[in-house]
């Protein structure tokens, strides 16, 4: 598989390291009443969806950056790729 | 039909005409008292022991496609039971006790072939991990066996012994541990299933639950609903879709492994050599092919087929314990879709929905478990409550913190 890199261009999807769900980076509110409950389902439940899913690859043997990319899981063909950063951004996450 | 060497002498010397349909090709009827949904190794085997152990009357399996047309035929066939944790040993150990009088149970030629399997030992940390993982199993009544250097030297001169990341400095050998003919798993169980009373139903893709008031009471299916007292989910790397229907959510990940098999060659390789460290594992099958391969790819994927990148890792892992590997031509490769659970261990469990149970997460360990898990999850189904060795295959472990980790790698499925 190649990832288009946002900043990088096409790559070789095995300079990645690949992590899971692109939801893993929605982490619950710990202060919340139904913590327990919310972060047992962030940790351990899974879509896990035959078609299409957002993940987290991370750019390990290149710029280290961790990226979101939607992907067919029974095709394997990428169709979007954005930056982690950018996506947690446009949520009102991190600076 | 009982099959017996009388039986072949006699029919080849009546022209082969007295042999009949291994199984029937019955129409559905409008309920059952428990339909099991998927026709691999696990649900097979699962009716199997519902009809024959449990006396269940009206039993259905339901098949999207063509029986043992899933993992049951896409695996490399190995069994053993050589596990450390106190809930997943018992459960493996009896499914290997159940192997050894499997083709008795099924009057079936399975060809089961206790041929050993051994791990590979590199370090003096990887030896006391090992020796540890042997005493946990002859606890529980496996056998296990510390091999030194001179030994494996014996049993197998061509591996590559003074590798210089990974020189060979012993092994953990468990005798009983092998191979076994993995379509004739599915058609024997299928066959016994089917003498036994239960409609093997092919062709029959389920489409959906009918759920009202939190009890399940059948299944939409390509063919129309059938009614069910109880359903019974067995559908390995389709887990997820499937219970996606029940709005369900697992502690799942669907993952492709892919296996490899060489031209067939001379027998060379006596039993079963796992190289951990290097990712990949081999065996020799009774036609001759060297049967290997290693690592997931990694990433989600329902494709049934993999990548380039780790066909390189699999076959260097081969090259580097087992050089003359490098003489032999790829024949085969052909990925399956494992369903890679939170802790790498299985689960067995009834589901939050009323007469709806559910058997899956069997990572890619789910051939050798084929007869415990048709049992337990048959038990399961009949008496409602879990079978002696299957108590922690629960789906509440992960929230109550009570997760059978292996390999202590936490809740990252493409690790275990």
């Amino acid at each position: 598989m190649i990832i288009n890199h946002p900043l990088l261009g096409p790559r070789d999807s095995a300079e990645f390291v690949y992590l899971g769900d692109a939801n893993l980076i929605e982490r619950p509110d710990p202060e919340a009443e139904t913590a327990a409950r919310e972060f047992y389902e962030y940790a351990y439940l899974r879509d896990n969806p035959a078609g299409e899913h957002r993940e987290l690859w991370f750019h390990e043997a290149g710029d280290r950056s961790w990226l979101v990319v939607t992907r067919n899981t029974l095709t394997h063909e990428i169709s979007d790729v954005q930056m982690a950063r950018d996506v947690a951004r446009s949520k009102g996450r991190s600076k | 039909m009982r099959y017996s060497g009388f039986k072949v002498i006699k029919e080849a010397l009546t022209g082969h005409k007295g042999w009949k349909s291994t199984w029937r090709d019955p129409e559905q009827q409008s309920h059952y008292d428990i339909i099991i949904i998927g026709g691999g190794g696990h649900g097979l085997a699962t009716a199997h022991y519902l009809a024959k152990v449990y006396g269940e009357k009206k039993v259905a399996v339901l098949e999207k496609g063509w029986i043992g047309g899933g993992n049951v035929g896409r695996n490399t066939t190995i069994i053993r039971s050589n596990y450390l944790l106190d809930g997943n040993e018992p459960f493996y150990e009896i499914s290997l006790k159940l192997w050894e009088g499997l083709e008795q149970d099924l009057n079936y030629n399975a060809m089961v072939s206790q041929r050993g399997i051994m791990n590979l030992i590199h370090s003096d940390a990887q030896r006391d991990a090992f020796v540890r993982r042997g005493n946990a199993m002859m606890l529980n009544g496996a056998d296990a066996e510390y091999l030194d250097l001179d030994q494996i030297k014996k049993e197998y001169p061509f591996l590559n012994f003074d590798d210089a990341r990974f020189p060979i400095k012993g092994g953990l050998a468990q005798r009983r541990g092998g191979t076994v003919r993995h379509d004739a798993v599915a058609w024997g169980y299928a066959r016994s299933a089917d003498g036994n009373g239960v409609d093997i139903i092919q062709n029959c893709e389920v489409t959906g639950f009918r759920i009202e008031n939190g009890k399940c009471l059948g299944v939409e299916t390509s063919r129309g609903f059938i009614g069910a007292t109880k359903v019974g989910c067995a559908v390995a790397g389709s887990s997820g879709r499937l219970m996606a229907k029940a709005n369900m959510r697992l502690p799942i990940e669907s993952h492709v492994l892919q296996a490899f098999v060489s031209e067939g060659l001379k027998p060379v390789l006596p039993g079963v050599i796992t190289f951990g460290a290097g990712h990949f594992y081999v065996s020799q099958s009774d036609k001759g092919g060297l049967v290997f391969g290693g690592d997931l790819d990694g990433y989600n994927s329902y494709a049934q087929r993999g990548n380039l990148p780790v066909v390189e890792d699999v076959c260097e892992g081969g090259m580097a314990i087992m050089p003359m590997i490098g003489r032999a031509r790829l024949l085969r490769m052909w990925g399956g879709i494992m369903d890679m659970s939170m802790d790498g261990s299985p689960i067995i469990d009834r589901t939050h929905i009323d007469g709806l149970y559910f058997n899956g997460g069997w990572c890619y360990g789910g051939f050798k478990a084929t007869p415990a898990s048709g049992f337990a999850f048959a038990h399961l189904l009949a008496k409602d409550e879990p079978h002696e060795t299957a108590t922690a295959y629960r789906f509440d472990r992960f929230e109550k913190g009570r997760m059978i980790d292996e390999k202590g790698m936490g809740n990252q499925p493409n690790l275990h």
